[in-house]
C-alpha cells in the first residue's frame, strides 16, 4: 500500500510540474509532452509501472478495507470516531473512490485519445493538421466545459484530503520516523494541500483565460 | 445526578445480546464509573434481577482489567485514564450513557460487558519475552550501559497495561499499538536485541492469526490509550518487521 502510494505521490509531483508548464509556457509544455509521449523508457517502462501501481493501490485498498471491516463483526451501537481520529483518516476509501472515478474520466479524456492517435492511427508525430504540436490545444479543449472543470476541482479537493492523511501515513507504515519527523509531517500537510490545489489552479487558469473572464 | 444508561446485555458467548435501558438516580459526581455500576448492580440484585457482568480488579489504573466502551470511546471521554479512574463528574445530570463491551472479532464477549482478551496473552507467548539463563551467574542488568533516552522509551512502552483500548478504539480493530509496545520495550534494550528478529516476526504473525485488523494509522489508539503509548512504537515495529523480513 505504502510503496504504491509513494510511487503515486512522485508521479503526482511529476505530473504537476509538467501541467504547470502549460501555464508558464505552451512551447515548453508541448516539448515536454512530446518527449513523455514518445520516449520508449517512459512509454514502455514507466507507464506500465504506473498503471500497475494505480490498480495495485486501489485493489489492495479495497481488500484492506474489507478485512478491517471483518475484524469487528459486531458493530458498536455508538461509536464516536470523530473523538480520536480525523475524518480524512477514517474515510480513505471515500476520498479514494472519488479519485478513482476521476481517474476514469481522465483516462477517457486524455489517455484513450492519445493511445488511439499513436497506436491505432499510428501517428507518432504529435503534430496537428497545421503542422504544430497538438498537446497544448488539446489540453485547452478539455477546460472549456464548466462541468468538467467543476468535477476536476472536486476530485482534487478529495485527493488533497486523501493525502492529508496518506502522505504521513505512508511514512508511518514503512517505519520512517527519524529526527526529521516533525518537519516531515508539516511538509506532508503542505504537499497534500499545495499540489492538488495547484492542479485546481491550472484547471481554473485555462478555463478562465479561454472563457474570456 | 440522574442518568439514563443503555447497556449491552448478553447471557453468554452464544447469546445474540442487545442494548437494554436502565435508569439510575442520585449518582454522586465523586463516584468512579465502576462504583456507579456497583450501585446499579446492587439495585438489580435487590429487585432479584441478574447483575451486569463487567471486568475490574485493581480499580486504580494499573492492572488493565477494566474495559468498557463508554459513549463510543474506550474508557470514556476522559484522556489518560482507565474506566476505573473515570469519575462521574465528567457527565451531566440527565445524560444518556452508552456502555458496551470492547468490540473486536478477536475479543469475543463472554458475558454482558466482559470480553475474552486472551488473544493478547497468546501474542505475548509468541515472543514477548527475553530468554535469560538463570544458572546463578546471570549478569547484573545494571552492569550493561544503556543510553538514558533508550531506557526511557523502553520504559514508556512497558507502561502498557494490555487493556485493549487500542483495539476497541480502532475502526479496524487493530492491535498494532499493543503489539508494538510489547515489541519496543525489548527492541530498545541490549537484552532484547538478541531475539529481536524472531520476536517481531512471531508476534506479528500471532497477531494476524488472532484476526485483528490492519493498521491504517488513524491514530485513534494513541488518543484513547490510558497510558499514552505513542504511535512511534508502531513505526518502530514496522521498521523492525521490514528489516527482519528482509534478513530472513
Ligand atoms: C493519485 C492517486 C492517489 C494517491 C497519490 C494516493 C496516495 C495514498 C497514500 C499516500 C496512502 C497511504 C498509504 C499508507 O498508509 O501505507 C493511501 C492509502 C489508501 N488509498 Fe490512495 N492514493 C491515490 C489514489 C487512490 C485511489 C484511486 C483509491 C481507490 C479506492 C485509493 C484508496 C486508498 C485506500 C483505501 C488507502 C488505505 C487506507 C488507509 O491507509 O487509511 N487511493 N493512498
Ligand atoms: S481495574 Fe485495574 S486498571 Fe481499571
Amino acid at each position: 500500500m505504502a510503496l504504491s502510494a509513494f510511487f503515486l505521490m512522485l508521479f503526482l509531483l511529476q505530473h504537476f510540474a509538467i501541467n504547470m508548464m502549460s501555464v508558464v509556457s505552451p512551447e515548453m509544455f508541448n516539448e515536454t509532452s512530446h518527449f513523455m509521449g514518445t520516449n520508449p523508457m517512459i512509454q514502455y517502462l514507466m507507464q506500465p509501472i504506473l498503471i500497475f501501481a494505480v490498480v495495485f493501490h486501489f485493489v489492495m485498498g479495497f481488500i484492506l478495507e474489507a478485512r478491517n471491516k471483518a475484524a469487528r463483526n459486531v458493530k458498536y451501537a455508538k461509536y464516536n470516531g470523530a473523538a480520536n481520529a480525523s475524518w480524512f483518516s477514517r474515510n480513505m476509501l471515500v476520498s479514494g473512490l472519488v479519485v478513482l472515478a476521476f481517474l476514469g474520466l481522465h483516462f477517457y479524456d486524455f489517455w484513450l485519445p492519445e493511445v488511439t492517435t499513436k497506436f491505432v492511427e499510428g501517428d507518432m508525430t504529435g503534430l496537428n493538421a497545421a503542422g504544430e504540436f497538438r498537446y497544448f490545444e488539446e489540453l485547452q479543449h478539455k477546460f472549456v466545459d464548466g462541468w468538467r472543470v467543476a468535477i476536476y476541482c472536486v476530485a482534487f479537493v478529495l485527493l488533497a484530503m486523501h493525502l492529508m492523511h496518506g502522505f504521513n501515513s505512508a511514512f508511518q507504515s514503512t517505519g520512517i520516523d527519524g529526527k526529521m519527523a516533525a518537519g516531515r509531517k508539516k511538509f506532508g500537510t503542505a504537499f497534500a494541500i499545495i499540489v492538488p490545489l495547484g492542479f485546481v489552479f491550472i484547471a481554473l487558469f485555462h478555463f478562465l483565460t479561454q472563457t474570456g473572464h | 445526578m440522574n442518568l439514563n444508561l443503555k447497556i449491552w446485555r448478553q447471557k453468554n458467548s452464544n447469546d445474540k445480546g442487545g442494548m437494554h435501558s436502565y435508569q439510575i438516580s442520585d449518582v454522586s459526581p465523586d463516584m468512579s464509573f465502576l462504583e456507579m455500576l456497583d450501585v446499579l448492580n446492587q439495585q438489580l440484585n435487590d429487585k432479584g434481577e441478574e447483575p451486569i457482568a463487567f471486568d475490574h480488579d485493581c480499580r486504580e489504573g494499573i492492572c488493565g482489567m477494566c474495559s468498557l466502551q463508554i459513549n463510543g470511546e474506550p474508557h470514556g471521554p476522559d484522556r489518560g485514564v482507565t474506566t476505573c479512574q473515570l469519575h462521574m463528574r465528567k457527565f451531566n445530570d440527565g445524560d444518556t450513557i452508552y456502555i458496551e463491551p470492547f468490540r473486536a472479532k478477536a475479543f469475543p464477549v463472554i458475558k454482558d460487558l466482559v470480553v475474552d482478551r486472551s488473544a493478547f496473552d497468546r501474542i505475548q507467548h509468541a515472543g514477548g519475552f527475553v530468554s535469560v539463563n538463570t544458572s546463578g551467574n546471570t549478569q547484573d542488568a545494571n552492569a550493561i550501559p544503556i543510553p538514558k533516552a533508550d531506557a526511557d522509551k523502553a520504559f514508556d512502552a512497558a507502561t502498557c497495561i494490555g487493556c485493549g483500548a487500542c483495539v476497541a478504539s480502532c475502526k479496524n480493530a487493530s492491535a498494532m499499538l499493543y503489539v508494538s509496545a510489547k515489541v519496543s520495550q525489548f527492541a530498545l534494550l541490549p537484552q532484547g536485541k538478541v531475539e529481536a528478529k524472531d520476536r517481531v516476526l512471531n508476534m506479528v504473525k500471532a497477531m494476524d492469526e488472532e484476526g485483528f485488523g490492519n493498521c491504517t494509522n488513524t491514530g485513534a489508539c494513541e488518543v484513547e490509550c490510558p497510558k499514552g503509548i505513542s504511535l512511534e512504537n508502531i513505526a518502530r515495529m514496522n521498521r523492525e518487521y521490514l528489516s527482519a523480513s528482509l534478513k530472513k
